[in-house]
């Protein structure tokens, strides 16, 4: 399965009349996380969530994938 | 150099109502500001005598609040407003927004055809205002300049006033207050009440602009331009060739030295990036709070609009959820004054209109959040995902520069009866009514200027012939209930049937909307909402449903 680039965020249960709701949902919740951190601590957690998802996404082509889109442009 | 003149309104001496003071009135509404003044329309329109005080002579002074959204447009339709409104004002519903140099997103604020009225219009402030003061005066609302409320006391079953006046200063009574005075609201200071929330460190110059320009009828939102590094910067058409903008400026900006025409017009000049002549029509600093008030009645007081909450400017939720307030609170003052429901029915207004504020606090503190980064690193993601939305869709989504104003569904509504049929769609017992094209004896019309002010009924049906003498028996005997319903029926090609309402849904467009097929009804509030919803017509269920609507179950 190719890298998913469409909305694709949701909560199971939860009812949406926008289509904003969802990822702003998410959006609001990532950098809550980061309150209060200072820029080192904010660094570790970011490393630590991005090896978190990998290993939830599990396919390291789909990974790849990511790594390069997220290289692009930097 | 202005293109409007401000009105001066009529002071009238309060000799009147100094007469055997103090007096008793039904209803006294503070504040004729927008929100002041629908509160004053809708009660009218509803038979109620209204007495409004205002502490000023004149209208909104410079455009203010420029952005007045669909739903507000059409509770102003139901108030007698929106067409001098709309035909004024700057119809749009593209936004686009930039990062740097390049376009990152773009929405479109009523994707679906179909709707009487656009996603937003901008109009300046001042303009609406003197619309609305004019419809209320027609309605017989008796508005008095120059009078501002120094104490208010709430009693067991009524609120005492006292009124200041340039001829001396009086008191009176109202059975009922509606609370209108605007963010700093000196009534809910003199009642001791309190408005919590948070306070943003950011400062934004807004400044009114005349000149010639042909760029659309678009919002523009610009993060990080060239022309203004660093913040951000939003454009917006106003009438008369008056354009809106406003620039993020930072907490440490000196608002006295930013206001100076002097300061103010080289950054106009690097925004417009030629030499096009303009002029200043009003430039103003402003910081925001979001907040509210816990609860939004206080025995006989009921506070609407920016004197119960206030947000950030971003999504153009403050006048237009005030507006939404009144069309709430309005219906159900009325049924109260009226004795036909219990006070309980306006706690109801503050469970709901809190409910929406908070949507309303948290989708504006959302965008302020993205727009204004408060760290390092959720300005990295910030500019992570305005990267990503250049190519991606997912990451367009993302991109929060205001989410503008939409109705909030109030889903947890104690009025609402749940669903006991299973439909499709979002218009769930509590639900903002979607608007459709009908056709009402032979006219094009449009759904929601049928629909309002009373209790009714949208009953779907094959054909006018298929409504049965029974059906017609019983739709009689519901509109002539102490809280008369009032039966509409909907089929594909119109028909008659004499004393009831048949509208054609030529499009097809109601029953897809509302997911109706022959035989549904839906009980709709005076304010447009959904109350409940059934496969078929069954008139104690209707009755039931009408009963918990007004806290008389």
């Amino acid at each position: 399965m190719p890298l998913q680039l469409q909305p694709n965020l949701k909560e199971p249960g939860q009812r949406y009349f926008r289509e904003f709701s969802p990822g702003d949902d998410f959006y609001e919740a990532l950098i809550e996380t980061h309150r209060d951190l200072s820029d080192e601590q904010s660094e570790a957690l970011n490393a630590r969530l991005i090896l978190l998802l990998a290993n939830h996404i599990g396919d390291i082509a789909v990974l790849r994938e990511a790594l390069a889109l997220a290289r692009r442009n930097v | 150099m202005g293109t409007y003149t401000y009105p001066k309104f009529p002071y009238s001496a309060p000799a009147d109502l100094q007469a055997d003071a103090p007096q008793r009135r039904p209803l006294i509404i503070v504040g004729a500001g927008p929100v002041g003044l629908a509160a004053a329309i809708d009660a009218r329109l509803k038979g109620l005598p209204v007495l409004v005080f205002d502490d000023d002579d004149t209208v909104s002074i410079g455009s203010r609040a420029v952005c007045y959204a669909k739903r507000a447009l059409e509770v102003l339709d139901r108030l007698g407003v929106g067409d001098p409104l709309c035909d004024k004002g700057v119809s749009w519903n593209v936004g686009r927004t930039f990062f740097r140099e390049k376009e990152v997103y773009r929405f479109d604020l009523v994707p679906d055809a179909g709707h009487k009225r656009p996603g937003m219009i901008n109009l300046q402030q001042y303009y609406l205002e003197e619309v609305m003061v004019a419809r209320a005066l027609e309605l017989g609302a008796d508005i008095r300049w120059r009078y501002k409320v120094v104490g208010v006391r709430n009693e067991p079953d009524h609120v005492s006033l006292r009124v200041d006046t340039p001829d001396g200063t009086f008191d009176i009574e109202a059975d009922w207050l509606i609370v209108a005075d605007g963010a700093r609201s000196p009534i809910r200071n003199l009642l001791g009440l309190e408005i919590e929330g948070r306070i943003f460190m950011d400062r934004f110059l807004i400044a009114d602009v005349i000149m010639k320009a042909d760029y659309p009828a678009e919002r523009w939102f610009w993060f990080d331009p060239p022309f203004h590094r660093n913040q951000s910067v939003l454009l917006h058409k106003q009438s008369d060739n008056v354009w809106r903008i406003d620039f993020q400026l930072g907490w440490d900006a000196d608002p006295e030295e930013e206001k100076k025409p002097e300061n103010v017009i080289p950054r106009l000049k690097a925004m417009l990036g030629d030499d096009r002549p303009f002029d200043l029509e009003w430039v103003s600093i402003y910081t925001f709070q979001c907040r509210r008030m816990k609860d939004f009645r206080a025995g006989r007081a009921l506070f609407v609009g920016d004197a119960a909450h206030q947000v950030s400017p971003f999504g153009a939720r403050g006048a237009n959820s005030g507006f939404q307030d009144t069309d709430e609170l309005i219906w159900k003052l009325q049924l109260v004054m009226d004795g036909k429901a219990p006070e309980a029915l306006l706690d109801t207004y503050s469970a709901d209109r809190t409910f929406a504020a908070d949507e309303n606090l948290m989708n504006s503190t959302r965008s302020t959040d993205f727009i204004t980064p408060k760290s390092r690193v959720s300005k990295v993601f910030r500019n992570a995902v305005l990267d990503l939305a250049q190519d991606h869709a997912f990451a367009r989504r993302l991109v929060n520069s205001g989410r503008l104003s939409v109705p909030a569904f109030l889903t947890k509504s104690a009025l609402n009866t749940p669903d006991s049929d299973s439909f499709a769609g979002d218009m769930v017992p509590g639900a903002p009514m979607d608007d459709a094209p009908i056709q009402r004896a032979g006219q094009d019309a449009w759904l929601l200027d049928q629909l309002g002010n009373r209790f009714q009924l949208l009953v779907f049906a094959d054909s006018a012939g298929a409504v049965d003498a029974a059906t017609l028996a019983q739709f009689k005997s519901l509109a002539g209930d102490a809280i008369a319903v009032e039966p509409v029926v909907v089929t594909p090609s119109g028909g008659q049937i004499d004393g009831v309402t048949v509208l054609a849904d030529s499009q097809g467009l109601v029953a897809r909307r509302y997911d109706a097929k022959p035989g549904t009804a839906y009980l709709v509030r005076p304010d447009q909402h959904v109350a409940a919803r059934w496969r078929a017509f069954d008139p104690p269920r209707v009755r039931a449903a009408v009963a918990r609507a007004t806290c008389n179950a």
